[in-house]
Order: C-alpha cells, then structure tokens, then sequence
C-alpha cells in the first residue's frame, strides 16, 4: 500500500450535468480513510455518475474532486493508478481466460511478476479452479467476481463499487464481505452503491443518501458517525428517497 | 519511451490474441477484399497492356474498402464488452490507447493485404515483387491506420457507426489515396524510387502530420 495522505476522497462543490439535465450540484463529500461510504438512492439520483466521477471516467462541469490525495483533474493517472473499480459491467473480453484478463491488467497497470499476484487474487474471490476459463463460460456471478479479482489486482487504496452485490449469490456475498472487512482494516477505503439496505447498512462505516444532486447523512452524528438511530433514520431517508424519485 | 511503448503492446497483445481466438475480422476482410477484386476483375476490361493503367486503382479501392470494414469493428469489442472504459481507468495514457490500437489495425490490414497482393498480382496480371510498391502500400495503409482510429473512435459512439465512419474517413484520406495510386501506378510500371516523384514524400508528411493529430484529438473523443 502507498503512503496514504489527506483523506481517501474529498469532493466540494461538485457540479455535473448532462445536457439541460443537472445531475449532481454543490456536492460536498469526505470519505477517510479505512473507511466504507454506502450511498443510496433512487434510480437517476446520479451515484454512478458520482462514481464515474471519481474512477475519472466522467469529467465535473465544476467542483473539486481529489482521491487518494491527488486532484482528478491536475493527475488523473495517479488516482487512477490507485483505484479500483467494479461497475455494472465486467470489464473483462468474453474471448480471454479470467487469467488472461487479469494478466493483461496487471500489464496495463505495469505490475512486476504479475503471475503470483493473479494467482492470489484468482483465489481470493473462490475462482481459482476457473482461471482457465473463458470469461463468456462463467455464470453472471462468477463474471462479478471475476471482476472484483480485476478491481484489487493493482491493490488499489480507494474501491469504488457500484452496486456490487447485484447477481451474487450468498457465498459470492461472503466473500466480498470479507474482502470489505480487510479493505478497510489495512487502511484503505471504500466507497459504494447499493440498492440493498440491509447489506450496505452492514458494510458502511456511514452510509448516504443522493437526493436533489447532493449527499445527505441522516442519523448521523457530528463526528460524522451513526447516532443511536442512525440505520433507522437511514431507512427512512431512503425510502423517502425512492418514493420522491430523483 | 518505454513508459509509452509497454501499453501499446500490451494493447496490440490483448487484440491479437483475441483475434487469434475469433478470426472474424480477418477473415471477414480477406474474403471481402478478394470479392472486390473478383467484381473489378469481371466489370473492367482488364486487357493486356492495361492492367498497369487499371491495377494500382483496383488495389487501392479495395483496400480502402477493407480498412473501413477493419476499422468498424476496430472499437466494437472493447465497446460492447467494456474493454475501452477498462483501458480508460487503468493509468494509461490516451496517446498509448491510440497508438496501441492503431498498431492493432495496421498489423491486421497488412496481414490481410499481404495474402491479398499476391492473388491481385496475379489476377490483375502485374508484378508484386517491387520494394516501391510494398514501401507505398505500408506508408498509405498507415495513414489508414491512423486517421481509421480515430473516426472509428468517434463512429463507434454512434448508432450508425457503420454508415458514420466511411462518411468520415474517406474525404479525409482521400489525399492519401490519390497519393497511393500515383505512386502504386509508377512502382508497378517500373520506375525507381527517384521516379515516384512528390507521391511518396505527401503520403510520409500525412502520416506524419496525422500521428501527431490524432492521438491528441483521441483524448477529447473518449472523455464523457
């Protein structure tokens, strides 16, 4: 892991639209380090793209974003150097072995004696006896994991998930729960969407709601912890949330 | 350097080997590609004496054919299954992204003319074995590579990108494909490289020009 500096990600004034279509505005966030950020939301309240924002793939209309203590827009390739990524889709080539893929990863992101490595992460996420397989064999699940295995290849320090729980069965649960668990013991940092309460809930060291283009953190107490009531009034955001829509 | 030439190959190991395990653009352009000659061939009056006249054009349109049909699918993998956004978020420059998929389409569109020229020498009745001549073909397929990237880049973003990238790309190249024949017309009738005069020179200035270009406008088509 590098030297871990400032905080894991910090966003002010964030503003991004698409078109005539405002998305994200005067979006403020913090996430420390060793810690995992749960957002929730409606559909269309902008978490991918706030996600997108942070993988660098999308770029602000205005705002300031720095990861990993690096600034988006002065060094994006040293924040992408240190992220993971898991969106919807796999990222990985249908016609490649899951080594093959993480093989060409690591050579993408210039690991030295990669073979250990993908070896290791293969293991890590149970596919180990499948790495010689095409990915296009493997079932919706195992392509997820699969793609876990390509996110924390390069052991990035900031995860960004988006919703990374969807097709995972219980034991595919398990073992990115665990992996979550030793993320953010090492000091690293994660943060995620879900739309599934009970499992963001146990992930987060806080959890956030995206409404009206901005983070809220209701049951959240001035140090930026849950309070007594926090998971309750979390729910209550959130359902709030999903019935105002965006 | 290495910092730039490392992901490139990297890149254009990904590609190959995917196009080893698939074949489909390969073989697709080969057959496409002696399919015109064949058409040419019947719909011309390929007379004896003529060919010098008829063969360099009938290479270069079917070769321009077989690049925007390479190109158009140039994208198309790494669009549908992720790859791109893949390569966008890994610390690799823009510029490596397109030079390494430029490197692709080229290596792809001279192995695919290389099986093709010695089919058009025959059925086209010239010589093939002229250094000018293959010299001519890689600079122009160069400049096909180049400037197909790009559009293919931007096409590839579009519905219709197979309808969007011919529009595109033959005005642009369209001095390189004058060049090529002009060049192709005197290497095949015989003449020295002295006697290609200023074709060969504007076909190495657009490529050169272009190599430049491209992979800066590159940048601006793939960021959202």
């Amino acid at each position: 892991m590098t030297t871990l500096i400032g905080e894991a990600v910090q966003v002010r004034q964030l503003e991004k639209s698409f078109g005539e279509w405002p998305v994200l505005w005067d979006l403020d966030l913090s996430v420390p380090w060793g810690q995992t950020l749960v957002l929730f939301g409606a559909n269309g309240a902008g978490k991918t793209t706030l996600l997108r924002i942070l993988a660098t793939h999308v770029r602000p209309d205005h705002g300031s974003v720095a990861v990993a203590g690096h600034n988006l827009r002065a060094r994006p390739d040293a924040v992408r150097r240190r992220i993971g990524v898991v969106g919807h889709r796999s990222l990985l080539y249908d016609d490649l072995t899951c080594q093959e893929n993480l093989v060409y990863y690591s050579r993408l992101f210039g690991l030295k004696d990669h073979k250990p490595r993908v070896d290791e992460v293969l293991e890590k996420v149970k596919l180990g006896d499948r790495a010689g397989h095409l990915v296009r064999t493997l079932s919706n699940g195992m392509q997820k994991r699969a793609a876990i295995a390509r996110a924390i290849l390069h052991q990035p320090d900031v995860l960004l998930m988006d919703e990374p729980e969807t097709g995972l069965d219980r034991e595919s649960v398990a073992i990115l729960d665990e992996l979550l668990a030793e993320w953010t013991a090492s000091g690293r940092s994660v943060v995620m969407t879900t739309h599934d309460l009970d499992l963001g809930l146990s992930w987060g060291h806080r959890a956030g709601v995206l409404r009206g283009g901005k983070v809220h953190f209701p049951g959240t107490d001035s140090h930026g912890g849950k309070d007594e009531n926090g998971d309750g009034a979390i729910r209550q955001a959130v359902t709030a949330a999903l019935e105002a829509g965006r | 350097m290495n910092g730039l030439l490392r992901p490139v190959l990297v890149i254009v190991w990904k590609d190959l080997l995917l196009e080893l395990r698939s074949k489909d653009l390969v073989v697709s352009v080969l057959v496409f590609g002696l399919l015109v000659v064949l058409v040419f061939n019947f719909a011309l009056n390929n007379a004896p004496g003529r060919s010098e006249e008829l063969a360099p054009g009938i290479l270069w349109a079917a070769f321009a054919f077989a690049a925007v049909m390479a190109m158009n699918r140039a994208f198309v993998r790494d669009q549908e299954q992720g790859g791109l956004e893949g390569l966008l978020i890994s610390p690799v420059s823009r510029d490596a992204i397109f030079l390494g998929k430029a490197l692709t389409s080229l290596v792809f569109m001279l192995l695919v003319e290389a099986a093709l020229l010695p089919v058009y020498a025959v059925m086209l009745n010239f010589s093939a074995l002229s250094f000018n001549l293959v010299l001519t073909i890689f600079l122009g397929t160069l400049g096909f590579a180049v400037v197909g990237t790009l559009f293919s880049a931007m096409a590839v973003q579009t519905r219709s990108r197979e309808l969007m990238l011919p529009v595109l790309f033959f005005p642009v190249v369209l001095p390189v494909i004058i060049a090529s024949v002009e060049a192709s017309t005197r290497a095949v009738g015989g003449e020295t490289f002295i006697g290609l005069g200023r074709w060969l020179p504007l076909i190495g200035v657009f490529d050169a020009v272009f190599l430049v270009i491209c992979p800066w406008i590159f940048a601006f088509v793939v960021e959202e």
